[in-house]
């Protein structure tokens, strides 16, 4: 996609990127050299610090809060996506009491730290009388408010990325608001938008983690469980590798979709090329 | 009210730690962000396959993951003590240095084709061709998400809280033992973070305005 930024390489660049590649290659060889010969002294590769994840209990542990993690992330994506749908709704509506309420609640949300949002329902709502909430609630409603709001405005900008002759034609043709908006704005918005709603996804999936500091028991804070047994010798960088693999492979499979889909709809002949770019440039906006 | 004022050193100094994180992350993300888009669209295919490692390893890993590595397995690696608040530091500009290369990178992208075309047909080399022409046009249309990474970035600060560091997001647990109801203080710090990135929001405006290039 860049390659317009340099021309095909000549005998004397050849050269020279034979020669940073070498470089290069031998630069990450010492950084990982280093941190692979730092975990071996100080015993990390050693067998006592990984037998734990042999035992079978543990294993079923791991997938026990595997599953807890992803339990997490499906409730709070179905919220967040159902959410995200109505308050997108609700701003572009043209009646001013539902559109500033909606706007109010989508800045407000979005302006406040995620874990702050979940402080406030974990440690904040118990003393009041709400006596129902759990830490996996609040992870769950953390993640629906905070990603709900996001997603309201990925829907929104999709809707507004559409050229007004969608709508006009659907007007002219003797459809109501509502039918413009489910029938001709809608589908199309999600379509354009779809890789940045499954990106948005991914923040999700990786905003359940900061359900370890409220005390949800999904990977982390069985990693961090694992990691303090002192009988095999406090294995928390093992268990921190072991987990995190599980966290990538998860974001891996979703971003994996993304592209997919991504190539997918690039593929219609769809948005010319300046709309595309100026879309991605406002999905990095918006999914930061 | 009062829980504010009464606790007002707490608020201070939790505040002041995470203005602290934000700014000096900021630098560091900022450096090590351009350094990794720089690889990501550079001719040599050793620091594209590097920097792509790069953003996809990390921009996949969730934050909670990077400081529990560096704030609990750091310091098993007998590498020299280094405080809780530095280790979030680096975690926090690990983290957020994906998010800026590749703003850059979608900000090199918005600038048409022509131009490098014609940059490289009057003889310019790849240096030239980005410091001179392609990158002074990419920084205009990456200004606006750029400050959203930043915001990002403010409010990410409060992660550090889960590790030891008394930021803003370590207020309440600081402040429960002096018998404040949590509610009240949790709003109080989730009031303040609205204003800080208002202010963010609006200097963002500004410099969007400002930067604006009609295309």
């Amino acid at each position: 996609m860049t390659s317009v930024l340099f021309d095909a390489p000549g005998p004397r660049a050849k050269k020279l990127n034979v020669v940073l590649n070498i470089v290069t290659v031998i630069v990450v060889l010492t950084i990982a050299g280093f941190i692979a010969y730092r975990f071996y002294e100080t015993g990390q590769f050693t067998e006592a610090k990984w037998k734990i994840f042999s035992f079978p209990l543990v294993q079923e542990r791991i997938l026990e809060a595997t599953l807890a993690t992803l339990k997490a992330f499906a409730l709070g994506a179905v919220l967040s996506l159902i959410l995200g749908l109505i308050l997108a709704i609700g701003r572009m509506s043209d009646h001013a009491w539902v559109r500033i309420p909606c706007t109010w609640f989508v800045e407000l949300f979005r302006a406040v730290p995620l874990l702050i949002l979940m402080m406030i329902m974990y440690y904040g709502l118990p003393p009041l009388g709400v006596d129902f909430m759990t830490p996996f609630l609040a992870v769950v409603i953390g993640l629906a408010l905070y990603n709900g709001s996001v997603l309201a405005e990925v829907f929104r900008s999709g809707v507004e990325s559409l050229p007004t002759g969608q709508r006009e034609a659907g007007y002219a043709i003797g459809l109501r608001k509502s039918q413009v908006l489910s029938i001709i704005l809608m589908p199309q918005a999600i379509r354009a938008m779809l890789p940045v709603i499954i990106s948005q996804l991914v923040v999700i999936l990786k905003d359940t983690a900061l359900g370890f500091i409220v005390t949800y028991q999904e990977l982390l804070f069985l990693a961090k469980y694992l990691g303090t047994q002192g009988q095999y010798g406090s294995p928390i960088i093992p268990s921190a590798i072991v987990v995190g693999a599980i966290y990538v492979g998860l974001c891996l499979i979703l971003s994996g979709i993304a592209k997919f889909v991504e190539a997918w709809s690039r593929r219609s002949p769809k948005a010319s090329k300046g709309v595309e770019e100026k879309l991605q440039l406002e999905a990095e906006n918006l999914s930061a | 009210m009062d829980t504010l004022l009464n606790n007002l050193d707490l608020f201070v100094l939790g505040f002041k730690n995470t203005l602290i994180l934000f700014s000096v992350s900021a630098v560091f993300a900022l450096v090590l962000g351009t350094i990794v888009g720089a690889l990501r669209v550079s001719p040599v295919t050793s620091m594209r396959a590097l920097g792509t490692f790069y953003v996809n390893v990390i921009r996949n890993t969730p934050l909670t993951l990077l400081m529990f590595f560096f704030a609990f397995g750091y310091p098993k690696l007998n590498l020299g003590n280094l405080s809780f608040t530095t280790l979030a530091i680096m975690a926090l500009s690990i983290y957020t240095a994906t998010y800026v290369a590749e703003t850059l990178r979608s900000g090199i992208n918005t600038v048409p084709v022509g131009q490098a075309e014609a940059a490289r047909a009057i003889g310019l080399p790849f240096g030239q061709t980005m410091s001179l022409v392609i990158l002074p046009q990419a920084f205009r249309s990456v200004i606006p998400p750029m400050m959203s990474v930043f915001i990002a970035l403010l409010k990410n600060t409060t992660v550090a809280a889960g590790f030891s560091v008394a930021e803003a997001g370590a207020i309440r647990a600081n402040l429960s033992e002096r018998g404040e109801p949590a509610i009240i203080v949790l709003l109080w710090v989730a009031l303040i973070f609205i204003l800080l990135v208002g202010i963010l929001s609006v200097l963002q405006r500004r410099l969007e305005k400002k930067w604006k290039v009609a295309r």
